[in-house]
């Protein structure tokens, strides 16, 4: 495993060209949220040709529905959500400039060949570790679809936020890479 | 005849929620730290030491242990001797209301599988009621995650697979679930009845202590064995590698008919979350 990596999104080419499988990053900055009806939204928009009410270029998106915020908190519990129900959405935001997100799970075929088509990065964190994450989230903003309640769109902003790269833009798979170091398997 | 007011249940099934859903039962909490001390994976010793501070953040802080604080299964023993005064489910519905408010935990719950719309407050239950003999009424909930419960099987084996067709289902089901689950896993396996009982068995099978041993030397030895196998699969905490896939596999049989098998594997995630009471 190689050194922490600091990423502060947007995300630039040469950070992207500098990422491979299993490095571990601390995220610092904006993270925008967002899960299945979002995604459906954002999408359903583009099929219309209409303009997204979030420029995607560079940005990094967690895919959370975070459980309400107690009175003094900005946030409740806060863990990453099953990638996988994402992939039917995920190339035509990748075509819109997205450069990375962050869940937990594995990404379709045709996900991990658009990552690297459109070079983006599949980042994965602590699944079922909400409690634990919702501590690197300072700050929380609506940005778009009020009425999908914990499925709108947030901007985060978080300090320190932790998640390993789990699929690069050479076709590295972290999935792959785990078992197959393992009880002389592959 | 023993009665209990319906307010009484919602209550009850109102407190058991919010705690369910910020405490992480002792035997889970002791599984993983014993997980944790065998594991040889650096980076899965890490991750099952951050998996347990964030059950202790919860704790402290009051914040659920997963944003997913799940669909609302409610497990009840109601007593042959003992009237429920004012109606029953509605009581244990009203409790998922009160308590996913007052906890603030997320509505979770779409109104109707095809038109999708959230009901805002994460009802219905899904309510399993057996009848039993006393006069108690006993109240387990379960906040179910869709993470782990979206990789749960049903399968009718034929009766020659027998137990390594058994063994060969909840493995592939592991395998095919890997870090979608959030691993490391207590895995039920319901085996017997029919389709529904046996999916039925692996969801209590869930429900049992970990690091409990079954009365039976059959399933006993069937839940050491797999569990050896499924740790062997290397996926690992998170499935990001290492010893620790499952925290324990529990088996629970029905008899069931000549020509069939039926299968079960449910599957529960790192956090399994469960609460009882007893009125």
């Amino acid at each position: 495993m190689s050194r922490v990596k600091v990423l502060r999104p947007p995300l630039t080419e040469e950070v992207v060209e500098e990422l491979r499988v299993g490095d571990q990053v601390l995220f610092t900055g904006r993270l925008l949220t967002a899960r299945d009806a979002a995604h459906q939204r954002l999408v359903e928009a583009l099929r219309r040709g209409e303009e997204l009410p979030v420029d995607l270029k560079g940005q990094v998106i967690y895919y959370t529905g975070p459980t309400p915020a107690p009175p003094g908190r900005v946030i409740g519990s806060a863990g990453p959500t099953t990638s996988g129900r994402m992939d039917p959405y995920t190339p035509s935001l990748l075509a819109k400039g997205l450069k990375g997100m962050i869940g937990k799970g594995y990404r379709s075929l045709e996900v991990r060949e658009a990552l690297v088509k459109f070079r983006a990065v599949y980042f994965v964190t602590y699944g079922g570790a909400g409690a634990l994450l919702s501590r690197c989230i300072k700050g929380v903003r609506l940005v778009a679809y009020p009425e999908l309640g914990p499925e709108a769109i947030y901007e985060f902003w978080v300090e320190d936020f932790p998640a390993w790269v789990a699929n690069d833009i050479y076709g590295g798979d972290i999935y792959k890479a785990s078992l197959s170091q393992h009880c002389g398997r592959g | 005849m023993r009665e209990i007011a319906a307010t009484e249940v919602t209550a009850t099934v109102a407190r058991l929620f919010r705690e369910a859903n910020l405490y992480l039962p002792p035997d889970v909490k002791e599984a993983l730290k014993r997980a944790r001390e065998r594991e040889s994976f650096p980076r899965a010793r890490e991750i099952l030491s951050r998996l347990l501070e964030n059950a202790l953040i919860a704790e402290k802080e009051g914040l659920p242990i997963c944003q997913d604080t799940g669909i609302a299964v409610v497990f009840l023993e109601v007593g042959q001797e003992v009237r429920v005064v004012g109606k029953l489910e509605e009581a244990v519905h009203e409790g998922v209301r009160e308590g996913f408010r007052q906890g603030y935990l997320r509505a979770s719950v779409v109104r109707h599988p095809l038109d999708r719309v959230n009901t805002g407050d994460s009802t219905p239950a899904v309510i399993h009621t057996r009848l039993v003999p006393g006069d108690r009424l006993k109240i387990t909930v379960m906040p179910k995650g869709a993470g782990s419960e979206n990789m749960g099987m049903v399968k009718v084996l034929r009766p020659a697979d027998g137990r390594e067709g058994v063994k060969r289902l909840v493995l592939e089901t592991v395998q095919r679930a890997g870090p979608n689950a959030c691993p490391p896993l207590v895995v039920g396996v319901g085996i017997g009845g029919t389709v529904e009982k046996a999916a039925l068995l692996a969801k209590e099978a869930v429900l049992r202590p970990v690091g409990s041993r079954h009365p039976h030397p059959l399933e006993a030895e069937l839940e050491e064995e797999l569990l050896e196998a499924i740790n062997c699969l290397g996926i690992g905490p998170l499935g990001l590698g290492g010893d620790t896939t499952a925290l324990a596999v529990h088996v629970a049989t029905y008899p069931c008919h000549i020509a069939s098998l039926p299968v079960a594997v449910n599957l529960s995630c790192h956090a399994t979350r469960h609460r009882t009471a007893v009125l």
